[in-house]
C-alpha cells in the first residue's frame, strides 16, 4: 500500500527594517550580545510597545504580491509562555485576525507549475537566542534578536513530499527578496522554515496526525528532514503504532528528527488581545500606494518570458529566481530584439540561452555581480554572434575581455581582430595549407575514417585563430577533399 | 507651611517668602518624624531631593520658574525613577533601580518639581488597604489602627499627614479615589489615555491610569497640567491639544445637572457616609445645580468584571518578573522551571499570586470565552450605562467608598469582602471615565468621608471646577489629623 | 465553575508559581471564593454585544499609531545588566536549557 506525504510550511521571515518592531533598537546582525537590547526589548518594568510603520508596510507588500487579502483592521495578541529568550513572558503576535489572509504562490516542478495556497501571514516579534555553550554549567541569553520584526507565512497542507516543500520554500525565498522585505539569509536565521509533516494512504482525503519539524535552516536540511520524518511516521504506522502530535527538532549531525524536550508540556498560550496596542488599521489608500510601488512579481515575469519571449519554462524559472537578474536579462533581451529584428526567433532564443549560461558562469566562477555586465553591451555581443561576425567560441573570448574592462564588444572584436573570416578565398587558402601539411589525416578520411575530418576542421580553425566561419570551413573542406 | 496647598506654596516660592531648599527640608524633616509610625514612604533620598531643590531655586533666580518649580512632590513607588529605587511595593523589585524615568516623572522634572520620595503602596497596586505591601502596611493618619485605603495608600497618607503637599498615584479600580476618601484628601483619576503609562509599572493595562493626590481640587488641576499630555512611547496615550485643567475652576454651578445613581445610594453603604454625601449634594443644589435621578443598572456586575479583566491582564503583565534580567531570583533551584517557580513564589506576596492564578485560569484554554470574553462584553454594558446617564446629566455624584477607613486586618481574610468595597470606584475605569474624590465630612468616629464626582470623557476640568466651588465654601479638605495622635 | 486542587496544580505550573502541598488547600479555597464572585457573569445575557478591549472605543475610532522606522535606542548594556542576577560575557545566565 502506498503512502502519500503531506506537508505544510510555516516560514518566519525577518523583515528588513532598521529598528525593531516595537522599539527603536537596531536590528543589525552580529552585534556584541545584548548591546541591541533596549529597555523595551528586555522588558523592563513600565515599558510599552509602539509599532514600527515599516514592518507593516513590508507585510502589506507580501500580502499584495501573493494576492492575499489585506486586513483593514488586524489585532495584536499576547501569546503567553515562559522561556528565557522571551523577556516579557509573552510574544506579541497576531492571532485571530492576521494582517494578510489567504493568497497563493506558484511553484515550478518538472511536471509543470503548481499552486500552493497560503493560509495567512501575520506580524510578530522574534525571540532572543539561547547559547548552549557552557557558562558555568548555565545557558547564556542574548536578547539582541528579541523584538526583530517577523512575518510568519503559513501555507495550507498543499505540498506532497519533500521536493514540493523545497520548491515552495525556494519560491517564497525568492519572492521575499524580490519584493525587498527580507534578505533571505538562512545562515543568519533571517528566513526560517518549520515543516508540518504527516502521511496518509494514497486516495485518503483525511489528514494524518502531523509533527512540526523545527530548525530547517537550509533547503537541503529541509529535504532530508521531511524524507526522514515521513519514513519514520510510515514505519510507526505500518508497525501498528500511532503518531503523537509533537514538535520535533532536526538534528543535522545525524540527519534525524527527535522530539523537543522543552516543548513537552502541553502548551496553553492563553492568547488575548494585547491591551498595550490598538487595532492596526490599514487604509485602502495605503494598500493602493504600496501596491503601485511593488515591482512586477516573479510569477508574472516568468509568464512573460515563456509566453512573449518563448523561453523554456526551465530557463524562465532560473532567470526569475532573483529580481536583479531577471530585470537585467529582461533589459538585455529587449535590446537584443531591437538589434536583431530580422533574425530567426529560434536562433535568437538559443543565443539567449548561451548568454544566460555565460552570465551564470561569470557570476559563479568569478563572483561578478550581474549589474557589472551592461545589458546593452551584452546585447551587441550576442547580436554579433547572430549576424555571424563572430562564433560562439570567440564570443566567450570577447565576453571575458568585456568583464576585464576592455570596452564594448565591437571595440574588442576590432582591436583583437576577431572578426569571423567568411571570405571563401581566405578560408580556401588555409584549407589548402592544412591539407598539404596533414597527408596522413587526408589518407585516413579517404579510407572512411570520419574522425579524421573533425581533426582537419580543428586544424583549420586553429590556424585561423578561431575566426573562420565554421559552416564555411566544413563546406570548403569537404569540397576540396572530394576534388583532390 | 505644612498645611498650605500647592497653590499657596507656589505663591510663597514666587514671592521668595521661602526657598525650595527650605520647603523641601521642612517636608523631609516631617517625613523623618512621622514615617516610622505611618510607613507612608518606602524610599527617601534627602540628598537627591535637596539637590533638586537647589536646582529649582537656581531656576527661579534665572527667571525660568513655573507654577510647580520647587514644589516637593511624593511619587507612588510604581513610577520608575532613575537613580532612586522603584519597588512597586514588592520583594520582587526590592532593590530595583530603573535606568529610566517614567513619563510622569519626566514631566515633573521638566516642571522643576522636587522628588520628595517614593510612597508605599499595595504590592503591584493590587489591594485596597495597603496591607499587601512587602514593606509593611501604611497606617491611616486619622487613626493609626486603620488602613489608609489602597493601593496608593502611601501617597494618600503622606498628603493627609502633611508629609508631602502633593503626591502621584495610579488608579486601576479605585486606587487613587478610595485612599483619597479614606485618608481625607482629594484625588483624581483622569480619562484613560490622558496620562502616559510609560514607566508606570503595569498592573492591568486597559485600566491603569496615573493621577494626582493633594489637598484641594485647585491643586489637582495644577498637578494635572504637569502630568497630562501626549507621549509617543505609549500607544494608548491620546494625541490631544494640551489642556489647562485650571480653566474651569471658577465656573458657575448654575444649571449644572448632577446625576445621582440610585445604585450608589443603596443598602450596604454606611449611614454616616450616605448622610455626608447627601449633605454635599444638597450644598450643590443650594448653589444652582439641579439633581437628576439616574440609574447605572449594571453597577453590581462591575466588581466581577473587574476581577476577570484585571487579573487576566496582570497575569500576563507580571510574567516578565522571572528572575532572569532583573529583580529577585531564588537562591536555590534544581532547573530552569524550578528557578522560575521558586523565584515567583518567593518574590510575589499572597494577593499578587492569587490574582496571577485567577488571571491564568480565566485566560486558559476552555475558559477564555466564558470568563474573559464575557467580561469584556459586560464591560461594554457598564460603559453603556454611563453613556446613557451622561445624556441626562453633566456630572455624577455619590460616595467614593461604601465605608470609611476600616481596621487593619479586618478584611485580609476575606478577599471578596475587600473587593466589594471597591464597588463605586471600579465602574469608571472599566468605562475609561474620569473620577475624583474630595473630602465631604466625617463619620461619627471622626474618619473622613469621600464624595465621588464622575464626569464624561475629558470632563476633568468641569469636575475640578465643581469640586473647587465646593471647597471654596467648605473646609473639609483643609482639616488635618490631630498632631497628638500621629 | 469550581477549581479542583488538580486544576490549581496545572494553573500554578502555567503561571510558574510554586504552590507547596501544604498551601494548596487554602489557596484553592481562596480562589474558589473569587471564582464564586466572578461566576455571576455567566448569568448575563450578552448576545450581540461586542467585547470591549479598549476603554475608549465607544468614543472614538481607536487605531494603532505607527512609529517611524529609525534606530533611536543607544546601547545601555552596562547599565541594564547591572540589574541582572547573573551575567557573563554580556549574556544573561539561566539554568541550562535543554531543547
Amino acid at each position: 500500500m502506498a503512502w502519500e506525504i503531506v506537508v505544510g510550511i510555516e516560514t518566519h521571515a525577518q523583515l528588513l527594517t532598521h529598528s525593531k518592531i516595537f522599539s527603536g533598537a537596531s536590528t543589525a546582525f552580529g552585534a556584541e550580545p545584548n548591546t541591541q537590547a533596549c529597555a523595551v526589548d528586555i522588558a523592563l518594568p513600565g515599558v510599552l510597545p509602539v509599532l514600527n510603520a515599516q514592518a507593516v508596510e513590508l507585510a502589506v507588500r507580501l500580502g499584495i504580491a501573493v494576492g492575499g487579502k489585506i486586513s483593514r483592521k488586524s489585532i495584536f495578541a499576547r501569546k503567553n509562555y515562559f522561556y528565557p529568550d522571551l523577556p516579557k513572558g509573552y510574544q506579541i503576535s497576531q492571532y485571530e485576525i492576521p494582517v494578510v489572509q489567504g493568497g497563493s504562490l506558484k511553484i515550478v516542478l518538472p511536471e509543470g507549475e503548481k499552486t500552493i495556497r497560503l493560509t495567512r501571514a501575520h506580524l510578530e516579534e522574534d525571540a532572543g537566542k539561547s547559547l548552549h555553550e557552557d557558562f558555568q554549567g548555565m545557558t547564556g541569553i542574548d536578547l539582541n534578536r528579541a523584538g526583530t520584526p517577523l512575518l510568519e507565512i503559513v501555507t495550507e497542507p498543499d505540498m506532497r513530499g519533500a521536493k514540493e516543500a523545497v520548491a515552495y520554500a525556494r519560491a517564497l525565498h525568492s519572492l521575499v527578496r524580490w519584493i525587498g522585505i527580507c534578505d533571505g539569509n538562512m545562515q543568519e536565521g533571517s528566513f526560517r522554515c518549520d515543516a508540518n509533516v504527516s502521511v496518509r494512504k494514497v486516495g485518503s482525503n483525511e489528514l494524518g496526525t502531523r509533527c512540526e519539524i523545527k530548525n530547517l535552516n537550509s533547503f537541503l536540511f529541509m529535504e532530508q528532514a521531511i524524507v526522514f520524518e515521513a519514513s519514520r511516521q510510515i514505519e510507526v504506522l505500518e508497525s501498528g503504532g500511532k503518531i503523537q502530535q509533537e514538535t520535533r527538532l532536526f538534528d543535522t549531525e545525524i540527519g534525524e528528527t527527535r522530539a523537543m524536550r522543552s516543548k513537552e508540556d502541553a502548551q496553553d498560550y492563553r492568547y488575548f488581545p494585547d491591551p498595550d496596542l490598538l487595532p492596526l488599521v490599514i487604509s485602502e489608500k495605503e494598500i493602493n500606494r504600496i501596491g503601485s510601488e511593488l515591482p512586477e512579481g516573479p510569477e508574472s515575469v516568468r509568464k512573460r518570458f515563456v509566453d512573449e519571449y518563448h523561453f523554456s519554462m526551465e530557463m524562465a524559472f532560473v532567470l526569475t529566481l532573483d529580481r536583479v537578474r531577471a530585470e537585467h536579462f529582461d533589459a538585455f533581451w529587449k535590446q537584443l530584439l531591437e538589434l536583431t529584428a530580422n533574425v530567426d526567433p529560434i536562433a535568437r532564443v538559443q543565443a539567449a540561452n548561451f548568454a544566460m549560461m555565460e552570465i551564470g558562469a561569470a557570476m559563479g566562477r568569478l563572483g561578478i555581480a550581474v549589474e557589472e555586465i551592461l545589458p546593452d553591451r551584452l546585447a551587441v555581443l550576442i547580436a554579433r554572434v547572430l549576424d555571424n561576425t563572430i562564433s560562439h567560441r570567440i564570443a566567450k573570448e570577447v565576453f571575458s575581455a568585456m568583464l576585464a574592462g576592455e570596452g564594448a564588444p565591437d571595440e574588442i572584436i576590432e582591436k583583437r581582430g576577431l572578426k569571423q573570416i567568411s571570405d571563401s578565398g581566405a578560408i580556401g587558402k588555409i584549407v589548402d595549407e592544412v591539407l598539404a601539411a596533414n597527408a596522413k589525416q587526408v589518407e585516413d578520411y579517404r579510407s572512411g575514417k570520419e574522425k579524421a575530418f573533425n581533426s582537419l576542421v580543428g586544424q583549420v580553425m586553429k590556424r585561423s585563430q578561431g575566426k573562420a566561419n565554421p559552416a564555411q570551413v566544413n563546406e570548403i573542406l569537404r569540397r576540396k577533399l572530394k576534388a583532390t | 507651611m505644612l498645611n498650605s496647598t500647592v497653590t499657596e506654596l507656589s505663591d510663597a516660592l514666587a514671592a521668595r517668602k521661602i526657598s525650595s531648599v527650605e520647603l523641601t527640608r521642612l517636608f523631609l524633616d516631617r517625613i523623618k518624624g512621622l514615617n516610622g509610625r505611618l510607613n507612608a514612604f518606602i524610599t527617601v533620598d534627602e540628598e537627591r531631593s535637596l539637590a533638586q531643590a537647589r536646582v529649582a531655586d537656581e531656576r527661579r533666580s534665572g527667571g525660568r520658574a513655573g507654577r510647580l518649580t520647587g514644589i516637593p512632590v511624593a511619587h507612588k513607588d510604581i513610577f520608575c525613577t532613575r537613580g532612586i529605587r522603584t519597588t512597586c511595593g514588592s520583594k520582587m523589585l526590592a532593590t530595583f533601580k530603573s535606568p529610566y524615568d517614567a513619563h510622569v516623572i519626566e514631566r515633573f522634572n521638566a516642571a522643576g518639581a522636587v522628588l520628595l520620595g517614593k510612597t508605599n503602596m499595595d504590592e503591584f497596586a493590587m489591594g485596597s488597604s495597603n496591607e499587601t505591601s512587602h514593606f509593611g502596611p501604611v497606617r491611616n493618619p486619622w487613626d493609626l489602627d486603620r488602613v489608609p485605603g489602597g493601593s496608593s495608600g502611601g501617597s494618600a497618607a503622606a498628603v493627609a499627614a502633611r508629609m508631602a503637599p502633593a503626591a502621584t498615584g495610579t488608579d486601576t479600580g479605585g486606587s487613587i479615589r478610595q485612599p483619597a476618601a479614606l485618608s481625607g484628601v482629594s484625588g483624581l483619576k483622569p480619562t484613560y489615555g490622558v496620562v502616559s503609562r510609560y514607566g508606570m509599572i503595569a498592573f492591568a493595562s486597559s485600566l491603569d491610569q496615573g493621577g494626582p493626590l493633594a489637598k484641594s481640587a485647585a491643586d489637582l488641576a495644577l498637578l494635572m497640567n504637569a502630568m497630562a499630555g501626549f507621549d509617543a512611547r505609549d500607544s494608548t496615550s491620546l494625541e490631544r491639544p494640551a489642556e489647562d485643567y485650571t480653566r474651569s475652576l471658577n465656573d458657575s454651578l448654575q444649571g449644572l445637572r448632577i446625576g445621582l445613581p440610585k445604585e450608589y445610594f443603596a443598602d450596604g453603604v454606611d449611614a454616616d457616609v450616605l448622610a455626608r454625601v447627601s449633605e454635599a449634594v444638597r450644598w450643590f443644589e443650594g448653589h444652582g445645580a439641579k439633581t437628576v435621578a439616574i440609574t447605572l443598572p449594571n453597577t453590581g456586575l462591575a466588581v466581577p468584571v473587574y476581577y476577570v479583566i484585571a487579573p487576566a491582564e496582570a497575569s500576563s503583565n507580571l510574567s516578565r518578573f522571572d528572575g532572569v534580567r532583573y529583580g529577585h531570583r531564588a537562591k536555590e533551584y534544581t532547573d530552569l522551571n524550578d528557578m522560575y517557580r521558586r523565584t515567583r513564589a518567593e518574590g510575589f506576596g499572597a494577593e499578587v499570586k492569587r490574582r496571577i492564578l485567577i488571571g491564568t485560569y480565566v485566560l486558559s484554554h476552555g475558559y477564555y470565552d466564558a470568563y474573559y470574553l464575557q467580561a469584556q462584553k459586560v464591560r461594554r454594558l457598564i460603559a453603556k450605562d454611563f453613556t446613557e446617564a451622561f445624556a441626562r446629566c453633566d456630572l455624577i455624584m455619590g460616595p467614593t467608598s461604601p465605608s470609611t477607613a476600616f481596621a487593619l486586618g479586618a478584611k485580609t481574610d476575606d478577599p471578596v469582602q475587600m473587593y466589594l468595597n471597591d464597588i463605586f470606584t471600579i465602574p469608571a475605569p472599566l468605562a475609561g471615565l474620569p473620577g475624583l474624590s474630595i473630602p465631604c465630612g466625617f463619620d461619627a468616629k471622626g474618619l473622613p468621608v469621600g464624595l465621588q464626582i464622575m464626569g464624561n470623557y475629558f470632563a476633568e476640568a468641569k469636575m475640578l471646577g465643581a469640586a473647587h466651588r465646593y471647597q471654596q465654601a467648605t473646609d473639609w479638605h483643609l482639616r488635618a489629623p490631630k498632631e497628638a495622635q500621629l | 465553575m469550581f477549581l479542583t486542587p488538580a486544576q490549581l496544580h496545572r494553573i500554578a505550573l502555567l503561571a510558574r508559581i510554586a504552590v507547596s502541598p501544604e498551601e494548596a488547600r487554602a489557596v484553592t479555597d481562596r480562589l474558589n471564593q473569587v471564582l464564586g464572585l466572578i461566576d455571576q457573569l455567566q448569568a448575563v445575557d450578552t448576545r450581540g454585544i461586542e467585547p470591549m478591549s479598549h476603554p475608549l472605543d465607544t468614543q472614538q475610532a481607536v487605531q494603532q499609531r505607527l512609529r517611524a522606522d529609525a534606530v533611536t535606542e543607544p546601547d545601555l548594556r552596562a547599565e541594564i545588566q547591572a540589574l541582572a542576577p547573573a551575567v557573563e560575557q554580556g549574556l544573561y545566565l539561566v539554568p541550562k536549557v535543554i531543547e
